[in-house]
Protein backbone atom coordinates (compact mmCIF):
# COMPACT_ATOMS: atom_id res chain seq x y z
CA UNK A 1 0.00 0.00 0.00
CA UNK A 2 2.71 2.73 0.97
CA UNK A 3 4.43 1.32 -2.71
CA UNK A 4 1.85 3.58 -4.18
CA UNK A 5 2.71 6.64 -2.38
CA UNK A 6 2.36 9.77 -4.91
CA UNK A 7 1.98 12.11 -2.36
CA UNK A 8 3.75 15.66 -2.65
CA UNK A 9 6.70 15.54 -1.31
CA UNK A 10 6.74 18.35 1.20
CA UNK A 11 3.87 15.95 3.33
CA UNK A 12 6.36 13.26 3.49
CA UNK A 13 9.99 12.51 5.95
CA UNK A 14 8.99 16.24 7.69
CA UNK A 15 11.35 16.39 10.22
CA UNK A 16 10.70 18.30 13.46
CA UNK A 17 11.65 22.11 13.37
CA UNK A 18 13.40 21.66 16.61
CA UNK A 19 15.60 18.49 16.52
CA UNK A 20 17.32 19.17 19.95
CA UNK A 21 14.04 19.07 22.12
CA UNK A 22 13.60 15.47 23.80
CA UNK A 23 10.20 14.02 22.41
CA UNK A 24 7.92 13.49 25.26
CA UNK A 25 6.32 10.16 23.72
CA UNK A 26 8.22 7.96 21.17
CA UNK A 27 6.32 5.34 19.30
CA UNK A 28 8.62 2.97 17.39
CA UNK A 29 7.67 1.09 14.79
CA UNK A 30 4.42 -0.13 16.75
CA UNK A 31 2.53 -2.99 15.64
CA UNK A 32 -1.13 -3.71 17.21
CA UNK A 33 -3.20 -6.00 16.88
CA UNK A 34 -6.71 -7.69 18.94
CA UNK A 35 -8.78 -10.29 18.75
CA UNK A 36 -11.83 -10.33 18.00
CA UNK A 37 -13.76 -13.79 18.37
CA UNK A 38 -13.04 -15.10 15.13
CA UNK A 39 -10.37 -13.03 14.07
CA UNK A 40 -6.99 -11.59 14.61
CA UNK A 41 -6.88 -8.55 13.87
CA UNK A 42 -3.62 -5.78 12.85
CA UNK A 43 -4.92 -2.25 13.97
CA UNK A 44 -1.96 -0.74 13.12
CA UNK A 45 0.86 -1.84 11.03
CA UNK A 46 4.91 -0.55 12.21
CA UNK A 47 3.06 2.99 13.27
CA UNK A 48 6.18 5.85 14.39
CA UNK A 49 6.01 9.00 15.57
CA UNK A 50 7.31 11.42 18.12
CA UNK A 51 5.39 14.04 20.25
CA UNK A 52 7.16 16.97 21.76
CA UNK A 53 6.16 19.04 24.73
CA UNK A 54 3.12 21.23 24.18
CA UNK A 55 2.21 19.16 21.23
CA UNK A 56 -1.67 19.42 20.52
CA UNK A 57 -0.61 16.10 18.26
CA UNK A 58 -3.92 14.92 16.27
CA UNK A 59 -4.87 11.65 15.25
CA UNK A 60 -6.47 11.87 12.12
CA UNK A 61 -8.02 8.90 9.84
CA UNK A 62 -11.07 7.46 8.74
CA UNK A 63 -12.58 4.96 10.72
CA UNK A 64 -10.61 1.42 10.47
CA UNK A 65 -7.47 2.89 10.87
CA UNK A 66 -6.72 1.84 14.32
CA UNK A 67 -5.93 4.98 15.59
CA UNK A 68 -8.40 4.49 18.70
CA UNK A 69 -6.06 1.25 19.10
CA UNK A 70 -3.07 3.33 18.98
CA UNK A 71 -4.52 5.82 22.06
CA UNK A 72 -5.49 2.26 23.34
CA UNK A 73 -1.78 1.37 23.65
CA UNK A 74 -0.19 4.20 24.22
CA UNK A 75 -2.84 4.34 27.25
CA UNK A 76 -1.43 0.72 27.80
CA UNK A 77 -4.32 -0.82 27.52
CA UNK A 78 -2.86 -3.22 24.58
CA UNK A 79 0.83 -4.56 24.60
CA UNK A 80 2.14 -3.85 21.05
CA UNK A 81 3.04 -6.89 18.98
CA UNK A 82 6.17 -4.97 17.14
CA UNK A 83 8.19 -1.86 18.50
CA UNK A 84 7.84 -0.18 21.73
CA UNK A 85 6.61 3.18 22.92
CA UNK A 86 8.44 5.21 25.34
CA UNK A 87 7.37 7.98 27.79
CA UNK A 88 10.32 10.02 28.82
CA UNK A 89 12.49 7.09 27.89
CA UNK A 90 10.67 4.60 29.84
CA UNK A 91 8.73 1.43 28.27
CA UNK A 92 4.83 1.64 28.38
CA UNK A 93 3.78 -1.21 29.68
CA UNK A 94 0.39 -1.14 31.71
CA UNK A 95 -2.20 1.89 32.11
CA UNK A 96 -1.06 4.40 34.51
CA UNK A 97 -1.79 7.73 35.96
CA UNK A 98 0.99 9.55 34.05
CA UNK A 99 -0.85 9.23 30.66
CA UNK A 100 -4.75 10.20 31.13
CA UNK A 101 -7.67 9.80 29.16
CA UNK A 102 -10.57 11.23 27.98
CA UNK A 103 -12.82 8.95 26.59
CA UNK A 104 -15.48 9.63 23.83
CA UNK A 105 -18.72 8.08 25.92
CA UNK A 106 -20.38 10.00 28.45
CA UNK A 107 -20.08 6.68 30.89
CA UNK A 108 -16.31 7.17 31.79
CA UNK A 109 -17.48 9.34 35.06
CA UNK A 110 -17.99 7.18 37.88
CA UNK A 111 -21.93 8.20 38.57
CA UNK A 112 -22.31 6.85 41.94
CA UNK A 113 -19.42 10.00 42.26
CA UNK A 114 -20.40 13.54 42.04
CA UNK A 115 -18.37 15.93 39.77
CA UNK A 116 -15.83 16.26 42.78
CA UNK A 117 -15.85 13.00 43.93
CA UNK A 118 -14.65 11.91 40.41
CA UNK A 119 -11.20 14.29 40.40
CA UNK A 120 -10.50 13.62 43.98
CA UNK A 121 -10.83 9.58 43.20
CA UNK A 122 -8.42 10.26 40.81
CA UNK A 123 -5.91 12.23 42.59
CA UNK A 124 -5.91 10.02 45.55
CA UNK A 125 -6.22 6.44 43.83
CA UNK A 126 -3.16 8.23 41.12
CA UNK A 127 -0.91 8.73 43.41
CA UNK A 128 -1.13 12.52 42.91
CA UNK A 129 -2.60 13.27 46.60
CA UNK A 130 -2.55 12.31 49.56
CA UNK A 131 -4.87 13.60 51.70
CA UNK A 132 -9.05 14.66 50.93
CA UNK A 133 -8.01 17.84 51.57
CA UNK A 134 -5.14 18.69 49.15
CA UNK A 135 -7.41 16.69 46.19
CA UNK A 136 -10.69 18.85 47.11
CA UNK A 137 -8.79 21.99 46.63
CA UNK A 138 -6.62 20.87 43.39
CA UNK A 139 -9.63 19.60 42.18
CA UNK A 140 -11.51 22.93 42.75
CA UNK A 141 -8.77 24.56 40.95
CA UNK A 142 -9.69 22.46 37.90
CA UNK A 143 -13.33 22.53 38.28
CA UNK A 144 -12.91 26.13 37.85
CA UNK A 145 -11.23 26.15 35.02
CA UNK A 146 -13.47 23.99 32.98
CA UNK A 147 -16.28 26.58 34.29
CA UNK A 148 -18.07 23.83 36.05
CA UNK A 149 -17.98 25.77 39.81
CA UNK A 150 -21.30 25.14 41.64
CA UNK A 151 -21.58 21.86 40.22
CA UNK A 152 -18.93 20.37 41.87
CA UNK A 153 -21.56 18.62 44.51
CA UNK A 154 -23.58 17.19 41.20
CA UNK A 155 -24.06 13.61 40.28
CA UNK A 156 -23.00 13.22 36.53
CA UNK A 157 -26.26 12.09 35.41
CA UNK A 158 -27.69 15.25 35.88
CA UNK A 159 -24.84 16.89 33.71
CA UNK A 160 -25.81 17.32 30.05
CA UNK A 161 -23.04 15.90 27.66
CA UNK A 162 -21.07 19.12 27.09
CA UNK A 163 -20.87 19.26 30.71
CA UNK A 164 -20.01 15.52 31.44
CA UNK A 165 -16.73 15.67 29.01
CA UNK A 166 -16.00 19.33 30.50
CA UNK A 167 -15.11 17.19 33.72
CA UNK A 168 -13.59 13.97 32.55
CA UNK A 169 -11.39 16.86 31.05
CA UNK A 170 -10.84 18.68 34.33
CA UNK A 171 -9.91 14.89 36.10
CA UNK A 172 -7.30 14.06 33.53
CA UNK A 173 -5.57 17.75 33.63
CA UNK A 174 -5.93 17.54 37.23
CA UNK A 175 -3.79 14.67 37.07
CA UNK A 176 -1.22 16.69 35.62
CA UNK A 177 0.24 13.55 32.68
CA UNK A 178 3.14 13.70 31.11
CA UNK A 179 0.64 13.27 28.19
CA UNK A 180 -3.51 13.82 28.20
CA UNK A 181 -4.79 11.16 25.94
CA UNK A 182 -8.27 11.87 24.44
CA UNK A 183 -10.01 9.59 22.26
CA UNK A 184 -12.52 11.82 19.86
CA UNK A 185 -13.90 13.65 23.46
CA UNK A 186 -16.45 15.76 21.45
CA UNK A 187 -17.59 12.84 18.60
CA UNK A 188 -20.77 12.67 20.66
CA UNK A 189 -21.41 16.20 21.38
CA UNK A 190 -23.74 18.23 18.88
CA UNK A 191 -22.25 20.69 16.77
CA UNK A 192 -22.44 23.77 18.87
CA UNK A 193 -21.50 22.55 21.98
CA UNK A 194 -18.51 20.56 20.14
CA UNK A 195 -16.97 23.94 18.60
CA UNK A 196 -16.83 25.68 22.15
CA UNK A 197 -15.24 22.82 23.52
CA UNK A 198 -12.70 22.46 20.80
CA UNK A 199 -12.61 26.43 21.89
CA UNK A 200 -12.38 26.08 25.58
CA UNK A 201 -9.60 23.29 24.80
CA UNK A 202 -7.18 25.32 23.06
CA UNK A 203 -7.50 28.13 25.98
CA UNK A 204 -6.97 25.51 28.48
CA UNK A 205 -4.02 24.74 26.66
CA UNK A 206 -2.72 28.67 25.97
CA UNK A 207 -3.24 28.29 29.96
CA UNK A 208 -0.84 25.27 30.89
CA UNK A 209 0.83 23.89 27.79
CA UNK A 210 -0.20 20.40 28.36
CA UNK A 211 0.94 18.16 25.64
CA UNK A 212 -2.32 16.23 24.31
CA UNK A 213 -2.30 13.10 21.80
CA UNK A 214 -6.23 13.72 19.82
CA UNK A 215 -7.73 11.04 18.08
CA UNK A 216 -10.43 12.33 15.61
CA UNK A 217 -12.23 11.57 12.22
CA UNK A 218 -13.01 15.39 11.21
CA UNK A 219 -10.84 16.63 9.44
CA UNK A 220 -12.17 20.26 10.62
CA UNK A 221 -11.71 19.43 13.67
CA UNK A 222 -8.14 17.83 13.22
CA UNK A 223 -6.86 21.50 12.03
CA UNK A 224 -8.58 23.62 14.67
CA UNK A 225 -7.49 21.39 17.80
CA UNK A 226 -4.02 20.70 16.16
CA UNK A 227 -0.68 22.06 16.22
CA UNK A 228 0.51 18.79 14.31
CA UNK A 229 -1.64 16.10 12.72
CA UNK A 230 -0.36 12.72 11.71
CA UNK A 231 -2.68 11.32 8.76
CA UNK A 232 -3.00 7.66 8.75
CA UNK A 233 -4.19 5.30 6.40
CA UNK A 234 -6.65 2.63 7.21
CA UNK A 235 -6.33 -1.16 6.77
CA UNK A 236 -3.70 -1.89 8.53
CA UNK A 237 -3.20 1.70 9.78
CA UNK A 238 -0.31 3.10 8.86
CA UNK A 239 1.23 6.61 8.92
CA UNK A 240 0.48 8.30 6.18
CA UNK A 241 1.87 11.77 6.69
CA UNK A 242 2.17 14.47 9.38
CA UNK A 243 1.27 17.87 8.83
CA UNK A 244 1.60 21.08 10.56
CA UNK A 245 -1.52 22.88 11.42
CA UNK A 246 -0.48 25.22 14.65
CA UNK A 247 -0.89 28.32 12.73
CA UNK A 248 -4.64 27.41 12.03
CA UNK A 249 -7.62 27.95 14.74
CA UNK A 250 -10.99 29.03 14.94
CA UNK A 251 -10.83 32.62 13.45
CA UNK A 252 -9.43 31.59 10.14
CA UNK A 253 -11.91 28.61 9.36
CA UNK A 254 -12.94 29.21 5.87
CA UNK A 255 -9.96 31.35 5.16
CA UNK A 256 -7.67 30.00 2.19
CA UNK A 257 -5.12 28.74 4.16
CA UNK A 258 -7.13 26.74 6.50
CA UNK A 259 -9.50 25.01 3.58
CA UNK A 260 -5.98 24.52 1.60
CA UNK A 261 -4.78 22.66 4.13
CA UNK A 262 -8.08 20.73 4.80
CA UNK A 263 -8.11 20.15 1.07
CA UNK A 264 -4.33 18.68 1.09
CA UNK A 265 -5.36 16.37 4.04
CA UNK A 266 -8.75 15.54 2.48
CA UNK A 267 -6.78 14.27 -1.00
CA UNK A 268 -4.32 12.42 1.23
CA UNK A 269 -6.94 10.55 3.10
CA UNK A 270 -9.25 10.33 -0.07
CA UNK A 271 -6.67 8.54 -2.29
CA UNK A 272 -6.70 5.48 0.08
CA UNK A 273 -10.67 5.16 -0.68
CA UNK A 274 -9.73 5.39 -3.93
CA UNK A 275 -7.19 2.60 -3.58
CA UNK A 276 -9.27 0.27 -1.01
CA UNK A 277 -12.42 0.26 -3.88
CA UNK A 278 -9.85 -1.20 -6.42
CA UNK A 279 -8.14 -3.75 -4.73
CA UNK A 280 -11.35 -5.18 -2.23
CA UNK A 281 -12.56 -7.27 -5.15
CA UNK A 282 -9.77 -8.80 -6.18
CA UNK A 283 -9.77 -10.62 -2.52
CA UNK A 284 -13.21 -11.22 -2.21
CA UNK B 1 -40.79 9.25 -13.35
CA UNK B 2 -42.62 11.86 -14.60
CA UNK B 3 -40.42 15.14 -16.02
CA UNK B 4 -42.33 17.56 -13.58
CA UNK B 5 -40.54 19.29 -11.38
CA UNK B 6 -41.64 21.23 -7.71
CA UNK B 7 -39.86 24.43 -7.96
CA UNK B 8 -39.02 25.70 -4.41
CA UNK B 9 -41.08 28.34 -3.20
CA UNK B 10 -39.09 31.54 -2.65
CA UNK B 11 -40.98 33.32 0.83
CA UNK B 12 -39.93 36.54 2.28
CA UNK B 13 -38.24 36.66 5.52
CA UNK B 14 -38.96 37.51 8.79
CA UNK B 15 -38.09 38.46 12.13
CA UNK B 16 -40.48 38.61 15.69
CA UNK B 17 -38.75 42.13 17.09
CA UNK B 18 -41.12 41.15 20.45
CA UNK B 19 -42.14 38.16 21.60
CA UNK B 20 -45.75 38.46 23.28
CA UNK B 21 -46.03 37.36 26.61
CA UNK B 22 -48.21 34.03 27.08
CA UNK B 23 -51.49 35.95 29.37
CA UNK B 24 -53.99 33.17 28.71
CA UNK B 25 -52.55 29.75 29.58
CA UNK B 26 -51.08 28.65 32.82
CA UNK B 27 -47.21 28.52 31.75
CA UNK B 28 -46.86 26.35 35.49
CA UNK B 29 -49.90 25.40 37.44
CA UNK B 30 -50.03 23.49 40.64
CA UNK B 31 -51.69 20.30 40.25
CA UNK B 32 -55.49 20.04 42.51
CA UNK B 33 -55.26 18.37 45.82
CA UNK B 34 -56.59 15.06 44.20
CA UNK B 35 -54.20 14.84 41.24
CA UNK B 36 -51.23 15.11 43.80
CA UNK B 37 -52.46 12.89 46.40
CA UNK B 38 -53.28 10.00 43.54
CA UNK B 39 -49.75 10.34 42.58
CA UNK B 40 -48.41 8.96 45.67
CA UNK B 41 -47.74 5.55 45.56
CA UNK B 42 -48.45 4.42 48.81
CA UNK B 43 -52.26 6.13 48.69
CA UNK B 44 -52.85 4.16 45.70
CA UNK B 45 -50.99 0.44 46.56
CA UNK B 46 -53.10 1.24 50.07
CA UNK B 47 -56.65 1.56 48.68
CA UNK B 48 -56.29 -1.25 46.41
CA UNK B 49 -55.26 -3.41 50.06
CA UNK B 50 -58.51 -1.76 51.65
CA UNK B 51 -60.38 -2.60 49.10
CA UNK B 52 -59.28 -6.42 49.61
CA UNK B 53 -59.68 -6.27 52.86
CA UNK B 54 -63.39 -5.14 52.96
CA UNK B 55 -64.19 -7.94 49.98
CA UNK B 56 -62.80 -10.14 52.55
CA UNK B 57 -64.76 -9.00 55.13
CA UNK B 58 -68.03 -8.69 53.42
CA UNK B 59 -67.90 -12.15 52.26
CA UNK B 60 -67.01 -13.97 55.21
CA UNK B 61 -69.96 -11.94 57.08
CA UNK B 62 -72.61 -12.49 54.38
CA UNK B 63 -71.63 -15.68 52.67
CA UNK B 64 -72.24 -18.17 54.54
CA UNK B 65 -68.57 -19.62 55.39
CA UNK B 66 -67.24 -21.92 58.25
CA UNK B 67 -65.24 -19.46 60.46
CA UNK B 68 -62.75 -22.92 61.56
CA UNK B 69 -61.98 -22.66 57.37
CA UNK B 70 -62.39 -19.11 56.77
CA UNK B 71 -62.35 -16.91 60.02
CA UNK B 72 -63.34 -13.21 59.09
CA UNK B 73 -60.76 -10.57 58.85
CA UNK B 74 -61.74 -8.94 61.70
CA UNK B 75 -60.75 -12.35 64.09
CA UNK B 76 -57.96 -12.60 62.62
CA UNK B 77 -56.70 -9.24 62.92
CA UNK B 78 -57.62 -9.46 66.51
CA UNK B 79 -55.80 -12.81 66.88
CA UNK B 80 -52.74 -10.68 65.60
CA UNK B 81 -52.86 -8.13 67.91
CA UNK B 82 -53.43 -10.31 70.67
CA UNK B 83 -50.85 -12.39 70.11
CA UNK B 84 -48.34 -9.52 69.57
CA UNK B 85 -49.70 -8.18 72.96
CA UNK B 86 -48.88 -11.19 74.77
CA UNK B 87 -45.82 -11.64 73.32
CA UNK B 88 -46.21 -15.03 71.22
CA UNK B 89 -46.17 -13.39 68.09
CA UNK B 90 -42.92 -11.61 68.47
CA UNK B 91 -40.95 -14.66 69.53
CA UNK B 92 -42.23 -16.36 67.03
CA UNK B 93 -40.96 -13.20 64.33
CA UNK B 94 -37.44 -13.30 66.54
CA UNK B 95 -36.84 -17.56 65.39
CA UNK B 96 -37.61 -17.16 62.20
CA UNK B 97 -35.93 -13.89 62.25
CA UNK B 98 -32.80 -14.95 63.93
CA UNK B 99 -32.23 -17.93 61.45
CA UNK B 100 -32.71 -15.80 58.25
CA UNK B 101 -30.30 -13.60 58.90
CA UNK B 102 -27.73 -16.14 59.68
CA UNK B 103 -28.43 -18.06 56.85
CA UNK B 104 -28.80 -14.60 54.76
CA UNK B 105 -25.36 -13.08 55.93
CA UNK B 106 -23.11 -16.46 55.80
CA UNK B 107 -24.94 -16.61 52.12
CA UNK B 108 -24.13 -13.51 51.12
CA UNK B 109 -20.61 -13.76 52.48
CA UNK B 110 -19.94 -16.95 50.62
CA UNK B 111 -21.13 -15.01 47.23
CA UNK B 112 -18.71 -12.39 47.52
CA UNK B 113 -15.59 -15.06 48.14
CA UNK B 114 -17.00 -16.90 45.27
CA UNK B 115 -17.29 -13.28 43.00
CA UNK B 116 -13.78 -12.40 44.12
CA UNK B 117 -12.90 -15.70 43.15
CA UNK B 118 -14.42 -15.41 39.81
CA UNK B 119 -13.28 -11.81 38.71
CA UNK B 120 -9.60 -12.75 39.36
CA UNK B 121 -9.73 -15.53 37.35
CA UNK B 122 -11.45 -17.30 34.15
CA UNK B 123 -11.14 -20.88 36.03
CA UNK B 124 -13.47 -18.83 38.81
CA UNK B 125 -15.60 -17.52 36.48
CA UNK B 126 -16.14 -20.75 35.03
CA UNK B 127 -16.55 -22.39 38.02
CA UNK B 128 -19.12 -19.87 39.41
CA UNK B 129 -21.53 -19.68 36.34
CA UNK B 130 -21.56 -23.84 36.57
CA UNK B 131 -22.27 -23.61 40.04
CA UNK B 132 -25.20 -21.19 39.65
CA UNK B 133 -26.31 -22.82 36.56
CA UNK B 134 -26.60 -26.20 38.51
CA UNK B 135 -28.23 -24.75 42.11
CA UNK B 136 -29.91 -22.01 41.05
CA UNK B 137 -32.89 -23.90 39.39
CA UNK B 138 -32.91 -26.37 42.17
CA UNK B 139 -35.60 -25.48 44.56
CA UNK B 140 -33.83 -25.23 48.15
CA UNK B 141 -36.23 -26.54 50.45
CA UNK B 142 -35.32 -30.04 48.22
CA UNK B 143 -32.27 -30.02 50.25
CA UNK B 144 -33.79 -30.27 53.48
CA UNK B 145 -34.24 -34.30 54.00
CA UNK B 146 -30.00 -34.39 53.11
CA UNK B 147 -29.89 -31.49 55.54
CA UNK B 148 -31.61 -33.22 58.41
CA UNK B 149 -29.61 -36.16 57.77
CA UNK B 150 -26.48 -34.54 57.69
CA UNK B 151 -27.52 -31.64 60.71
CA UNK B 152 -30.38 -33.07 62.50
CA UNK B 153 -33.27 -31.31 63.20
CA UNK B 154 -32.51 -27.64 64.08
CA UNK B 155 -31.24 -24.62 63.42
CA UNK B 156 -27.95 -25.79 60.99
CA UNK B 157 -30.38 -27.46 58.86
CA UNK B 158 -32.61 -24.50 58.70
CA UNK B 159 -28.98 -21.59 58.01
CA UNK B 160 -28.31 -24.59 55.48
CA UNK B 161 -30.98 -24.49 53.45
CA UNK B 162 -31.39 -20.68 53.87
CA UNK B 163 -27.86 -20.32 52.39
CA UNK B 164 -28.71 -22.06 49.68
CA UNK B 165 -31.55 -20.21 48.81
CA UNK B 166 -29.69 -16.55 49.02
CA UNK B 167 -26.11 -18.06 47.65
CA UNK B 168 -26.56 -18.57 43.94
CA UNK B 169 -29.39 -15.84 43.63
CA UNK B 170 -26.92 -13.29 45.07
CA UNK B 171 -23.90 -14.61 43.05
CA UNK B 172 -25.93 -15.26 39.27
CA UNK B 173 -27.40 -11.59 39.56
CA UNK B 174 -23.99 -9.62 41.00
CA UNK B 175 -22.14 -11.65 38.27
CA UNK B 176 -24.19 -10.57 35.65
CA UNK B 177 -23.90 -7.42 36.80
CA UNK B 178 -20.10 -7.23 36.84
CA UNK B 179 -20.36 -8.60 33.55
CA UNK B 180 -22.23 -5.42 31.99
CA UNK B 181 -19.84 -3.00 33.64
CA UNK B 182 -18.89 -0.92 30.82
CA UNK B 183 -15.29 -1.52 29.07
CA UNK B 184 -14.98 2.66 29.43
CA UNK B 185 -15.38 2.83 32.86
CA UNK B 186 -13.20 -0.59 33.83
CA UNK B 187 -10.09 1.12 31.74
CA UNK B 188 -11.13 4.40 33.61
CA UNK B 189 -10.60 2.25 36.92
CA UNK B 190 -7.42 0.81 35.75
CA UNK B 191 -5.69 4.30 34.63
CA UNK B 192 -6.50 5.81 37.52
CA UNK B 193 -4.28 2.99 39.14
CA UNK B 194 -6.41 0.33 40.52
CA UNK B 195 -5.55 -3.05 40.43
CA UNK B 196 -6.87 -6.30 42.14
CA UNK B 197 -9.36 -6.11 45.28
CA UNK B 198 -9.57 -2.77 45.29
CA UNK B 199 -10.57 -2.55 41.36
CA UNK B 200 -13.51 -4.84 42.10
CA UNK B 201 -14.76 -2.58 45.26
CA UNK B 202 -14.10 0.59 44.00
CA UNK B 203 -15.13 0.16 40.67
CA UNK B 204 -17.08 -3.11 40.04
CA UNK B 205 -19.03 -3.03 43.04
CA UNK B 206 -20.74 0.01 42.55
CA UNK B 207 -21.26 0.11 38.91
CA UNK B 208 -22.52 -3.24 39.08
CA UNK B 209 -25.36 -2.20 42.76
CA UNK B 210 -28.80 -2.31 40.46
CA UNK B 211 -27.92 -5.11 39.91
CA UNK B 212 -26.34 -6.38 43.14
CA UNK B 213 -29.47 -5.08 44.97
CA UNK B 214 -31.66 -6.87 43.00
CA UNK B 215 -29.73 -10.27 43.84
CA UNK B 216 -29.75 -9.09 47.51
CA UNK B 217 -33.64 -8.65 46.98
CA UNK B 218 -34.18 -11.95 45.09
CA UNK B 219 -32.28 -13.76 48.02
CA UNK B 220 -33.76 -12.37 50.57
CA UNK B 221 -37.55 -13.06 49.23
CA UNK B 222 -35.84 -16.65 48.51
CA UNK B 223 -34.80 -17.15 51.68
CA UNK B 224 -37.73 -16.44 53.34
CA UNK B 225 -39.79 -18.39 51.44
CA UNK B 226 -37.48 -21.09 51.99
CA UNK B 227 -37.52 -20.90 55.79
CA UNK B 228 -41.25 -20.69 56.44
CA UNK B 229 -41.25 -23.73 54.06
CA UNK B 230 -38.72 -25.73 55.93
CA UNK B 231 -40.14 -24.59 59.22
CA UNK B 232 -43.02 -25.88 58.26
CA UNK B 233 -41.79 -29.93 57.96
CA UNK B 234 -40.31 -29.27 61.53
CA UNK B 235 -39.59 -26.33 64.24
CA UNK B 236 -36.61 -25.89 65.76
CA UNK B 237 -35.59 -28.51 68.24
CA UNK B 238 -36.99 -28.32 71.68
CA UNK B 239 -40.28 -27.39 70.06
CA UNK B 240 -39.06 -23.70 69.95
CA UNK B 241 -40.46 -22.95 66.15
CA UNK B 242 -40.74 -19.58 64.52
CA UNK B 243 -43.47 -18.52 61.85
CA UNK B 244 -43.72 -21.54 59.28
CA UNK B 245 -43.94 -23.95 62.91
CA UNK B 246 -46.94 -21.84 63.97
CA UNK B 247 -49.00 -21.83 60.44
CA UNK B 248 -48.07 -25.46 61.08
CA UNK B 249 -49.08 -26.43 64.60
CA UNK B 250 -52.29 -24.13 64.55
CA UNK B 251 -53.70 -25.57 61.30
CA UNK B 252 -53.34 -28.75 62.89
CA UNK B 253 -55.39 -27.77 65.96
CA UNK B 254 -58.18 -26.14 63.54
CA UNK B 255 -57.11 -22.71 65.32
CA UNK B 256 -57.39 -21.23 61.90
CA UNK B 257 -57.61 -17.27 63.22
CA UNK B 258 -53.92 -18.10 63.94
CA UNK B 259 -52.85 -19.35 60.83
CA UNK B 260 -54.09 -15.85 59.39
CA UNK B 261 -52.15 -13.78 62.19
CA UNK B 262 -49.37 -15.71 61.37
CA UNK B 263 -49.44 -15.32 57.71
CA UNK B 264 -49.89 -11.60 57.89
CA UNK B 265 -46.96 -11.52 59.43
CA UNK B 266 -44.63 -13.10 57.18
CA UNK B 267 -46.10 -10.98 55.00
CA UNK B 268 -45.78 -7.56 57.22
CA UNK B 269 -42.12 -8.85 57.61
CA UNK B 270 -41.70 -9.53 53.87
CA UNK B 271 -43.15 -5.31 52.92
CA UNK B 272 -40.90 -3.95 55.70
CA UNK B 273 -37.91 -5.57 54.18
CA UNK B 274 -38.78 -4.58 50.70
CA UNK B 275 -40.21 -1.37 51.64
CA UNK B 276 -38.63 0.06 53.88
CA UNK B 277 -34.60 -1.48 53.66
CA UNK B 278 -34.61 -2.17 50.59
CA UNK B 279 -36.53 0.85 48.94
CA UNK B 280 -34.36 3.08 51.01
CA UNK B 281 -31.30 1.66 50.36
CA UNK B 282 -32.13 1.65 46.51
CA UNK B 283 -33.27 5.66 47.00
CA UNK B 284 -29.49 6.68 48.47
CA UNK B 285 -27.90 4.64 46.18
CA UNK B 286 -28.39 3.36 43.07
CA UNK B 287 -31.66 6.28 42.35
CA UNK B 288 -29.59 9.47 43.80
CA UNK B 289 -26.89 8.40 41.05
CA UNK B 290 -29.20 7.92 38.16
CA UNK B 291 -28.45 4.51 37.29
CA UNK B 292 -32.02 3.44 38.39
CA UNK B 293 -35.87 5.46 38.05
Amino acid sequence: MSATKDLTTEAAGVTPAAAAVEPVLDVDGVTLQYKTKEHLITATYRVSFQTYPADRFVILGPSGCGKSTLLKGIAGYLHPVEGEMRLKGNVIKDPGPDRCMVFQEFDQLLPWKTVMGNITFALLNGGKCETQAEAREIAYEYIRKVKLDRFEDTFPHMLSGGMKQRVAIARAMAMEPDVLLMDEPFAALDALTRRQMQEELLQLWDDTRFTVIFVTHSIEEAVIVGSRILIMSPHPGQVKAEVNAHLHTHDDVGGEDFRALQGRIHDMIFADRVLEEETQPQHV
Amino acid sequence: MTDTTTDIYIRPEFEVSKLETATNVDVERRLSLIERISNINAVRKFTILLGLVAIWEIYTRIGDVEPLLFPTFSDSAVVLWETLLSGLMLEKVWVSLYVLVLGYIAGVVLAAAFLVFAVMSRIGSDFLSTMTAMFQPLPAISLLPLAMLWFGLGVPSLVFVTIHSVLWAVALSTHTGFMQVSETLRMVGRNYGLRGIPYVFMILVPAAFASILTGLKVGWAFAWRTLIGAELVFGAASGEGGLGWMIYEKGDNLDTPYVFAALFAVIVIGLIVENLIFRNVEISTVQKWGMQR
